[in-house]
Formats: C-alpha cells, sequence, structure tokens
C-alpha cells in the first residue's frame, strides 16, 4: 500500500512538473539561431572555400550545429580561432591549414584572352572585363581566395603578397618572443 | 531578528558553499573566465537555488512527511530541480540567447550542481522552518554568485598576466580558488554567537 | 595684464638641455648637394606631382598640387632641375619610401616671380585657398594644412585664438630663436589669423624659461599696436601640448572624443605656422624653409634656417658632430625618434635634429616587471591609466584599451619618462593604435567582401530566374510554332513516314556542331599559347647583329622621345 502511495505520489508530481514545463516549452518558443550571424562576422569573408565550405556562411552555420572543427579558416589566422575559440568556449587548436601572407591576384594582359571565366570564378566581383575585352582585377576589392587561378585555360593570373607601406605599416610588438625553433623535418 | 541575519550572514560568509563547504565547483570553474558570463550564471543559479529550496521544503513538509515517504528525498528533490532548471533554460532562451550560448552546457548542468540539491538537503538537516530555509537558500545563493564574480574578476586579470607556461589555464585557476578559500576562512566565527 | 592661469594634471620635468642650441642666432644653411622633397608632407590627402625629370625649376615653383580639401602644396625650395619624380627613403620611423621630387640645386636660388596678394580684395574663402597653395601646414609637429582651422565652427563662436609658443621639449629651441629674431613677423601672421578667426581675445603662450622671447614678442606686440596678450606659463613637459597650453590658459578641458578644438570656441597655432604664414600673405613667399635645432653631440649646437628636402646627415654637419655620432634623432628626446636611414630628407614638419651618442643617450635598461608604482597614472597629462593600458596591450586584448581610453594618449612619453621598471610604454600603445587601425581596415575590407559576395549570389539567382524564363517562353513558342508546323504539314501531306526521319535528323545535325566547337576550342587555345609564347621574353643573349643594331635603334629613339630611362644596363648591347 504505502510503496503504490509513493509511486502515486511520485507520479502525480511527475505529471504536474511535465505539464508545466509543455505549456513554458510553447509559450517561450525560440526562432531563428542569432548564433550564426555572430560566427560570421568573426570570419574574414573571404569565400575562398578553403574551410571546405562553399562560403563563410555555410561554414558559420556548420559551426554553429557543431559539425565542424573551428581551425579550418586560414584566411582568418590563429586570431580568428581564437576569437571562436572566446565566442563559443571550445578549445583552441593550432590551424588545419598554413596560414599564408595576404595576397592580391594579378592578371598579366599580356596573355589575356577575355574569356570570362574567372569573372564567374570571383565570389565577390573583384575582376572587371567582358568577352574579348581585356579583364582586370580591382586590388582593393579582392580578398586572395585565389578561385580565379584554376579557371583561367591559359594561367596568366598569378598572385602577389601585398607589400608593406606607410598605409599599412604597423608598429611591431616591443617584446621580442622568444619561440623555440620548428622541429627538423626528416631530410 | 539576530538570529535570522546570523543565518544569512553564515549562509554568504562564515559556511560559503563554494569556498567552505566546497559544494558547486563545476559552474565555479567552467563559467568564471568572462565577467558578463559569470553574472549570468549567479544570476541563473540564484533563481534556481531560491525556487529549489522552497518548493523543496513544501515538498518535503506536505508531502513526503505526511505520507512517510522520507526515502524518497533525493528522488523527488532532483526530479523538482531538474524542472526548474528546464524552465530557467528556457526563460534564458527566450530573453538572452547570448548568455544560453556563453553558458553552453553548464546551464542544464545547474541541475547536477551540487550545491543545488546539497542546500536543501542542509535545511532538513538544521531543521530550518520555511523561512530559516528561505534565507539559507537565498544566503548561500548570493555566496555563491558573490564568490563566481570574484573568481570571475582575478580569472580576468590573470588573462593578461605573465603566467609561467605550465601553470597557465586551469592549473593557475585552482590555486586562485584555493587562495581565496584560504581567505575566506577568515570569516570563521562570525556566527558564532548566534 | 594679469592673467589666471590653470594647471593641468601630471606632467614631468626633465633636464632642458636648451641652453645647448639657444646662445647662437639663426643662420642661413648654405644650399645642400640636392634637395629631396617628399610629396606628402602634411595630414589628408597626397599632393600629385606636376613636374617631370629634366625639367628645370625656379625657387618656390610649385612641384606638387594640393589634392582635395585636406591638402596642402609642395614648391621647389630652390632653383634647379629635377633629377627625378621616384621613391625615396622618408624621414619616417619605418623606413619606408614615398614619393620625392629630387632637385638639383643650380646654385643660383632663383626666386619665381612672386609678390604679396591684395588682402583687401581677399575673401576669407580666397585667404584658405592662398594659403592652401602655398603650401602653409601647422609647423608644431603634425602638419595639419592651416586652411583647415581657419574656420570658425558655425554655431559657436571663436573665444580664443591661441599661439602656440610653449616649445616644452627639451633640446628644441628653434620656436625660441624665432621669436627672438623674427618676432614682428610672427605677430603680423597672427594678426591675419586673428582676422580671419575674429576671436575674443588672443594669447600667445611662452614657457617662461625663454624671457628674452617673451621680451621680444611682448615689445612686437606694442610696437603693432596689437592687443595680444604675451603669456608666460609654468615650464612643465608638455605644456606645449595643444590640449594641454589650453587648460592652462583659458581653463578648459578639451574631451578626448572632440574632433576640432573649434567646437570649444579656441584655436591653436604653432608660432611658426604663423610666421609661415606672414611669409606668404605678407610676401607671397611659399613654405619651403623652416628654423632647425641642430644639437646633442655637436661641437656647434645652433639653429638653421634648412631647405625641406635637405638631407639630414648633409644638415648635421653643419652643427660639426663629435665621431662618435652613431645616429640622428628626429624630434626630440621624448617624442622624437632615431631616424633609420639617415639621408632621409627634412620635411615641414621636422624641428630639430639631435645627434646621438652612447655618451649622451645611455642605451635604456632592459624593462622589468610592472610593480604597479602608479608613478606613470600621476605623471600622465590626459589622467589616463598608462599601467592598465599596458597590461590589456601587452595582453594584446584592444577592447579593453579602447575602454581605458587609448585614443586619448598624445604619446608625450612621460609615463615612459617615470616608469621606475623602465618599462616602454609609449611603444607597447603605438603597437595597440596601430593593431586596433589595422583591424578596422580589415573589418571594413571584409564587411564590403560580404556585400559584394551576396550582391554577386543574388545576381547569379536573378540571372538565373530570366534566363528559366526565358527558355520557358521560347520553348512554349516552340511547341507553338512545331504544332502549327505539324498541322500544316498534317493538313497538306498527311504522310507519317517523314516524321521519324525528322525527329532523327537534329540528332545527326547536332554532333557535327559539336565536333565543330570542340575543333574551334583547340584551335583557340593553341592560338592563345602561341600568344604567350610570344608575349614571354626569350633569346636575350645570343643575339644576331642585326637584332642588335635594330634593338639599339629602338633604344635611342626612345631616349629621344624621352619615354625611357637613361639605359644602365649593357645587356641589350652586342658585346
Amino acid at each position: 500500500m504505502d510503496i503504490l502511495l509513493a509511486i502515486a505520489i511520485m507520479a502525480l508530481g511527475a505529471v504536474v512538473l511535465g505539464a508545466a514545463l509543455g505549456f513554458a516549452s510553447i509559450k517561450f518558443k525560440v526562432e531563428g539561431d542569432p548564433l550564426v550571424e555572430k560566427i560570421e562576422a568573426i570570419l574574414p569573408q573571404t569565400q575562398c572555400g578553403q574551410c571546405g565550405y562553399p562560403g563563410c556562411k555555410p561554414y558559420a552555420e556548420a559551426i554553429a550545429k557543431g559539425e565542424c572543427d573551428i581551425n579550418l579558416c586560414p584566411p582568418g589566422g590563429m586570431e580568428g580561432v581564437q576569437r571562436l575559440a572566446d565566442l563559443l568556449g571550445r578549445e583552441v587548436k593550432a590551424l588545419e591549414a598554413e596560414e599564408k601572407p595576404k595576397q592580391v591576384a594579378i592578371i598579366d594582359e599580356n596573355t589575356c584572352i577575355g574569356c570570362t571565366l574567372c569573372i564567374q570564378a570571383c565570389p565577390v566581383d573583384a575582376i572587371v572585363g567582358a568577352a574579348k575585352q581585356m579583364h582586370t582585377i580591382i586590388a582593393q576589392q579582392c580578398t586572395g581566395c585565389e578561385l580565379c587561378l584554376p579557371p583561367c585555360p591559359v594561367e596568366c593570373i598569378h598572385m602577389e603578397v601585398i607589400p608593406e607601406t606607410l598605409d599599412n605599416w604597423k608598429w611591431k610588438f616591443p617584446v621580442i618572443e622568444i619561440k623555440s625553433a620548428p622541429a627538423k623535418e626528416a631530410a | 531578528m539576530s538570529h535570522y541575519i546570523f543565518i544569512l550572514v553564515g549562509a554568504v560568509l562564515v559556511n560559503n558553499v563554494v569556498l567552505v563547504k566546497i559544494l558547486g565547483l563545476c559552474p565555479f570553474m567552467g563559467v568564471s573566465k568572462k565577467l558578463e558570463t559569470a553574472y549570468g550564471m549567479g544570476a541563473a543559479t540564484t533563481f534556481v537555488l531560491t525556487l529549489a529550496t522552497g518548493s523543496s521544503y513544501i515538498i518535503d513538509h506536505f508531502l513526503l512527511i505526511p505520507f512517510g515517504l522520507e526515502y524518497l528525498r533525493t528522488l523527488s528533490f532532483i526530479v523538482t530541480i531538474a524542472a526548474i532548471v528546464q524552465m530557467t533554460e528556457m526563460v534564458i532562451a527566450k530573453t538572452s540567447p547570448t548568455l544560453q550560448q556563453t553558458l553552453g552546457i553548464y546551464l542544464p548542468l545547474i541541475t547536477t550542481n551540487c550545491a543545488v540539491l546539497g542546500v536543501p538537503l542542509i535545511n532538513i538537516a538544521y531543521g530550518y522552518n520555511f523561512v530559516e530555509s528561505l534565507l539559507f537558500g537565498a544566503g548561500s545563493a548570493i555566496g555563491f554568485s558573490g564568490v563566481l564574480i570574484l573568481f570571475a574578476a582575478v580569472r580576468e586579470r590573470i588573462e593578461g598576466a605573465d603566467v609561467p607556461r605550465h601553470f597557465r589555464g586551469s592549473a593557475i585557476a585552482m590555486i586562485t580558488a584555493g587562495l581565496m578559500a584560504l581567505a575566506f576562512m577568515g570569516f570563521a566565527g562570525l556566527d558564532k554567537y548566534q | 595684464m594679469l592673467n589666471k592661469l590653470f594647471k593641468f594634471y601630471g606632467g614631468v620635468k626633465p633636464p632642458s638641455n636648451k641652453t645647448l642650441s639657444n646662445a647662437l642666432p639663426i643662420v642661413q644653411a648654405p644650399l645642400p648637394s640636392r634637395l629631396v622633397v617628399p610629396l606628402h608632407q602634411s595630414i589628408g590627402g597626397m599632393p600629385r606631382p606636376v613636374v617631370q625629370a629634366g625639367e628645370r625649376v625656379l625657387k618656390g615653383q610649385l612641384i606638387g598640387q594640393a589634392d582635395g580639401w585636406l591638402s596642402a602644396a609642395v614648391h621647389a625650395p630652390t632653383s634647379g632641375t629635377v633629377l627625378e619624380v621616384a621613391m625615396h627613403v622618408r624621414p619616417h620611423v619605418s623606413g619606408l619610401d614615398s614619393l620625392c621630387v629630387v632637385i638639383e640645386p643650380d646654385g643660383q636660388d632663383e626666386w619665381i616671380a612672386h609678390g604679396p596678394p591684395d588682402i583687401a580684395t581677399m575673401s576669407p574663402a580666397d585667404i584658405c585657398n592662398y594659403l592652401q597653395q602655398h603650401g602653409v601646414v601647422g609647423l608644431g609637429g603634425a602638419g595639419f594644412p592651416t586652411h583647415g582651422k581657419l574656420t570658425a565652427t558655425p554655431a559657436v563662436p571663436m573665444a580664443e585664438l591661441i599661439i602656440n609658443a610653449a616649445e616644452c621639449e627639451p633640446y628644441i629651441t628653434c620656436d625660441d630663436l624665432l621669436m627672438r629674431e623674427r618676432a614682428d613677423d610672427i605677430v603680423r601672421g597672427i594678426a591675419v589669423f586673428r582676422d580671419m578667426l575674429k576671436p575674443q581675445s588672443v594669447i600667445i603662450g611662452v614657457e617662461d624659461n625663454k624671457p628674452e622671447a617673451i621680451a621680444a614678442m611682448r615689445a612686437a606686440v606694442d610696437a603693432q599696436n596689437e592687443a595680444f596678450s604675451v603669456v608666460a606659463v609654468p615650464t612643465l613637459y608638455p605644456a606645449g601640448g595643444a590640449k594641454q597650453l589650453i587648460r592652462v590658459l583659458t581653463g578648459k578641458e578639451v574631451p578626448g572624443s572632440m574632433r576640432s578644438t573649434a567646437d570649444m570656441g579656441v584655436q591653436v597655432f604653432n608660432v611658426g605656422t604663423a610666421y609661415a604664414a606672414w611669409r606668404a600673405i605678407g610676401h607671397g613667399e611659399p613654405l619651403i624653409s623652416r628654423i632647425v635645432t641642430l644639437t646633442g653631440n655637436v661641437r656647434q649646437a645652433h639653429n638653421v634656417e634648412a631647405l625641406i628636402g635637405t638631407p639630414m646627415n648633409e644638415l648635421l654637419q653643419l652643427a660639426q658632430p663629435h665621431p662618435d655620432t652613431d645616429g640622428i634623432i628626429m624630434g626630440g628626446p621624448m617624442m622624437g625618434f632615431l631616424v633609420p636611414n639617415e639621408s632621409a630628407p627634412i620635411v615641414k614638419t621636422s624641428n630639430c635634429l639631435i645627434a646621438h651618442s652612447e655618451r649622451l643617450f645611455p642605451p635604456k635598461a632592459p624593462e622589468m616587471p610592472c610593480i604597479r608604482c602608479g608613478a606613470c597614472a600621476r605623471a600622465c597629462p590626459h589622467e589616463l591609466q598608462p599601467f592598465e593600458l599596458y597590461w590589456h596591450a601587452r595582453a594584446k586584448d584592444f577592447g579593453k584599451t579602447q575602454q581605458y581610453n587609448i585614443f586619448d594618449c598624445i604619446e608625450c612619453g612621460c609615463c615612459s619618462f617615470v616608469c621606475p621598471s623602465r618599462i616602454p610604454l609609449v611603444q607597447y600603445f603605438r603597437f595597440a593604435k596601430s593593431e586596433i587601425w589595422a583591424r578596422e581596415r580589415e573589418k571594413k575590407a571584409a564587411d564590403e567582401a560580404k556585400t559584394r559576395f551576396e550582391f554577386k549570389q543574388f545576381r547569379e539567382e536573378r540571372e538565373k530566374t530570366e534566363k528559366a524564363e526565358k527558355l520557358a517562353k521560347a520553348a512554349a513558342a516552340q511547341a507553338a510554332k512545331k504544332a502549327a508546323e505539324a498541322a500544316a504539314a498534317a493538313a497538306a501531306a498527311g504522310d507519317a513516314g517523314d516524321a521519324p526521319v525528322a525527329d532523327k535528323a537534329p540528332d545527326v545535325a547536332v554532333d557535327p556542331a559539336q565536333a565543330a566547337k570542340k575543333a574551334a576550342i583547340e584551335a583557340a587555345m593553341a592560338r592563345a599559347k602561341a600568344q604567350r609564347e610570344a608575349a614571354q621574353v626569350k633569346n636575350t643573349d645570343d643575339l644576331t647583329p642585326e637584332q642588335a643594331k635594330a634593338m639599339a635603334d629602338i633604344e635611342a629613339r626612345r631616349q629621344q622621345a624621352g619615354i625611357a630611362e637613361p639605359a644602365t644596363t649593357t645587356e641589350t648591347k652586342p658585346e
């Protein structure tokens, strides 16, 4: 008898609480996912696809879902990984791919044949030109994603590192960090 | 009156639930990296703890003791706490999704926070009545939040400091927590004359 | 007249070392071997060069035209020939190049035709334009184009015009000597500013370690019957900072967020700028020279009137530096920097060259940990907390540095000066500021890239839907046409045997079309490859004599036309 009473009381408690929770879950329903915007704001918007996703927004969505790691974006650098780690509370890992210095693409105008294949490939419309007209890349708009290099049939596009000028020169960190030398690779 | 003040002071400082009773260390270590998350976690835990203390007392006195079901205490307390935490989670998800994301897994883990289960059980052990239980519960929650915020502030300063490489991260945090616990031992005896 | 003086928080009293160089009068520097005049010498847009290599220019001739409102023109400091318009090292701590006009003086120092303009007929806008065209910029160190500061804010009445003659930094005495020798011209220049801004009062602030200068200015002001007050301010570094001087003379505290002090009814000009303005308005002379203090580890420290563009090492020779001099500091010891390349030229904002030696400037002790003594916060004239800024800049937490108002820091060096742990605080703040600016630039670029990407996706969607619509329409039209044809054929022949043949024909027709297309593509690629081969430079070593002669002829023609540099390589010439 006692045990039945105990079970009955527990069941009653469970029903009451369950009903309350069910009601609350309907009343406090949340739409959308603002986290994706936050992640996207940290990504460098190069739209290069090096992370394996077709653009920065798909990568942000994948991170928000927890499908992939935060260290897949080379243009964002270690700093991007750090900021993502801070935002999401995940561990900071080294980058999968190597971090390259900032580059822009340049078309060799002697060789360009005006085929417009690179214009279609550029994700940010940084290439100006038309069929059978000279193509040129607007350096300020180029994000260095390198998506225009493969489609060119005459291989007239190459990457150039952005030089340091008075406009983008930065003061150096006053402390010289002592880092251990990189491990020697097997010859 | 002084009896109630002593209970409150005792709960906040002398028998601080984190640093003296060493309960509820999981969110204490996990959420204290940034001050904003510490505020959020402190508020959430205060809400849950106070509600849990009140409802545990009611369940214990009107449901369990009359029917002689004291052996179901742990079970029923946990069920109530879980429900309260779920409710809190939903409210936070609606009002502040950022906080929900930053708290991450630690928000539902308030369910398993030993402080949240421990305080109602301590109330029963001390034989407090309803008002005393609530005071003790609220005091413990304030103590928990206060210490959490203090610890988060200290950790934020340590972030920018020159910590030796092998001490970085959890190690220096543990050492700091230990030093804070030592400091809180200074409050011992403050509620002696209750 | 008694002026109430206020105090600003903080400040330090370094040894002034001014008696080294303030004993001798200003000497006119002789013409250097060549002048390298950078085009970008002021804040704002870079002037466009209007001369070419080989052109002869006269003294004061325009060589760089101002680009936009916030820019100032650049002029040739002496007569001579333009050697080149090319990238040369700039007097900047990075040692990077910028576009310069290199002039070889011809020794004649021939002025271009010039004369004072008719001020009576000029409107304030005309005077601003005139000053811009004559290259008058702030000579106090920042190089802000003066014409940009000569309009009062419409809603705020101009209360005080302050002339900054404080010269608080140690070693520098150029303003001191300028005031002693050329006070009349300075006062006339101040009168020009006064007429433009129409302030309620004009105050000339001079530090009290310059009694002769104060006396000279007072005499000049009295002689011209002007109502300017020459006020001696207590000697304290950095009393010569614009916001600090405003505080001392008027009691007003300019908030960090305010862009222009004119919004508070105050405007500050350097005393050298007033002099330059009068040379332009009163004599029609553009800004082509300035007083520079040569001091430090030298035998004869004094001030010279140097032409803009004089290489620094040549200029410093006039003061006879000691043999153990191992570098040149441009500016003063608090805010100046060691010039990476000593052949960098003097620019409009170079007020002092200090010969550096280990004896005078012993190497700094290594940095030790911060002991949080608070001496830096006590010394900061802007009431900032340098130890907090240091902590967060070192941890690279730039958000926190901005919370502590890092952009209010004027990099005066008071905090580094007093730090007992010898921490180079200003270097950390400069690092933090440039990182924050770099991040803002990157963010801007990223936002732009995102907008363009989203627009591109929208455009592709739109094109797709338009294409689909077109195809649908065409298909519908085709279907309608086919139906009409079928109806006509059925009506005319009524022979169903032709239908299968009609169906097969399109398939066979497609294949030859595709094959033709493929062939055309391959031919085009072959042509392109050939074109690329042709464009690349091939055989330049084994040239036949005919080829070599043809190339030499072409080179000669190009040089005559002036579109090639003089040949410096001998690769194109036959052995």
